[in-house]
């Protein structure tokens, strides 16, 4: 059985793209047939942030309504084996995707990937909406910081009553938290939210802590999910966060600041 | 070490407020949640009466529909203030 992963906030430009493209790779690098697909319709970005915006003809749209097969869609990615992605619509129109479009093509997925991940826009509109309902797990992203967390547990509400296995009474979807854009040094002086913090108000599982990192944006100008950069923290952060999905016990590795001596001495 | 003190106390108030505010609102719409949608403005407008008559916080007013068996139970909690 193919599982539905959907990368999910709320609030926008959290990190969802980011992770989904960390994540989805992740898998695949750990062996796991896996296709990332981007609900993010009119927003296409998953593409880019994954390396692949010139490879891209067909979409997920174009699948729903029959212009094109899953096969001729999907691309699959030239670095990572067992690897593919779905890109989004660039159509305006918002009602592209609909509920059994959008199940039919999951269903599609399910039998040639064991893992789907879902990329789901910004808000709580149709997208979103669309992007978690068939969900058996949740990544929410949230940063450290009020209006998104705020916006998080909005999406837990979400998560318990608007998806499929809620309405239909089976178990819940899982729900796991990724705090991402995590600086320790401002988490020391006080200024940001700890993940102590976030977790206490959320009430959630945590899966994994992204560091802010420069290596996220080096990747994205590259086209390359962050993950494969394995000497960089966000990368490893995120590998760390695949392995504990997978069930591994990983210790937390970026909770504290590594410059040490200098801010302990000045506060940092 | 004084001064540096000073500051860092400061700047921890940051981060404390933000978790006490969070912690407030998030316990507010979570009550509010699953129950039918009218349940914010019910909410609000019974908050408005009893302000009329006394002060009370703005989140004096708790609300949430329980299910009781086959029947719906609507559950109001206003917290007055304790000089009443
Ligand atoms: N750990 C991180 N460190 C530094 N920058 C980050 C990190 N994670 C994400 N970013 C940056 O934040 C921005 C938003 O990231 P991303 O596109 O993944 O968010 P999103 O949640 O998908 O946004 P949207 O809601 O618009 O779809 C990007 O510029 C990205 O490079
Ligand atoms: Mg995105």
């Amino acid at each position: 059985m193919a599982r539905v992963v959907v990368v999910t906030s709320g609030k926008g430009g959290v990190g969802k793209t980011t992770t989904s493209a960390a994540f989805g790779a992740g898998l695949a690098r750990a062996g796991h047939r896996t296709v990332v697909v981007d609900f993010d319709v009119g927003l296409r970005n998953l593409d880019l942030i994954m390396g692949c915006e010139r490879r891209v003809v067909y979409d997920f749209v174009n699948v729903i309504h029959g212009e094109a097969n899953l096969n001729q869609a999907l691309i699959r990615d030239k670095r990572v084996e067992n690897l593919a992605i779905l890109p989004a619509s660039q159509t305006r129109d918002k009602d592209a995707l609909t509920q059994e479009g959008v199940e039919k093509v999951l269903e599609g997925l399910a039998e040639d990937f064991d893992y789907i991940v879902c990329d789901s826009p910004a808000g709580i509109e149709r997208g979103a909406h669309l992007a978690m309902y068939y969900a058996d797990d949740a990544l929410v992203v949230t940063n450290p910081e009020v209006s998104s967390v705020r916006d998080s547990d909005r999406v837990l509400g979400l998560l318990s009553s608007k998806t499929r296995r809620a309405e239909r009474g089976e178990d819940p979807v899982k729900e796991h938290l990724i705090v991402t854009r995590y600086s320790p040094s401002r988490v020391g002086k006080g200024e940001m939210l700890s993940v102590e913090d976030v977790c206490e108000i959320l009430s959630i599982n945590l899966l994994g802590v992204i560091p802010e990192s420069t290596a996220v944006l080096n990747a994205s100008n590259a086209g390359m999910p962050v993950i494969l950069d394995e000497k960089s923290d966000a990368g490893q952060a995120y590998s760390d966060t695949v392995a504990r999905f997978l069930g591994e016990e990983r210790d937390h590795r970026f909770l504290t600041d590594k410059k040490g001596l200098f801010s302990k001495l000045f506060g940092g | 070490m004084g001064f540096l003190d000073y500051f860092r106390s400061e700047r921890r108030a940051s981060a404390s407020v933000a978790k006490e505010r969070l912690q407030v609102i998030v316990a507010r719409e979570r009550s509010g949640r699953g129950g039918p949608d009218y349940l914010p403005a019910l909410q609000n407008e019974i908050l408005e009466v009893i302000q009329r008559y006394t002060s009370v916080d703005d989140d004096a007013v708790k609300i949430q529909v329980e299910r009781d068996g086959d029947c719906e139970v609507l559950e109001v909690n206003v917290t007055l203030p304790a000089d009443h």
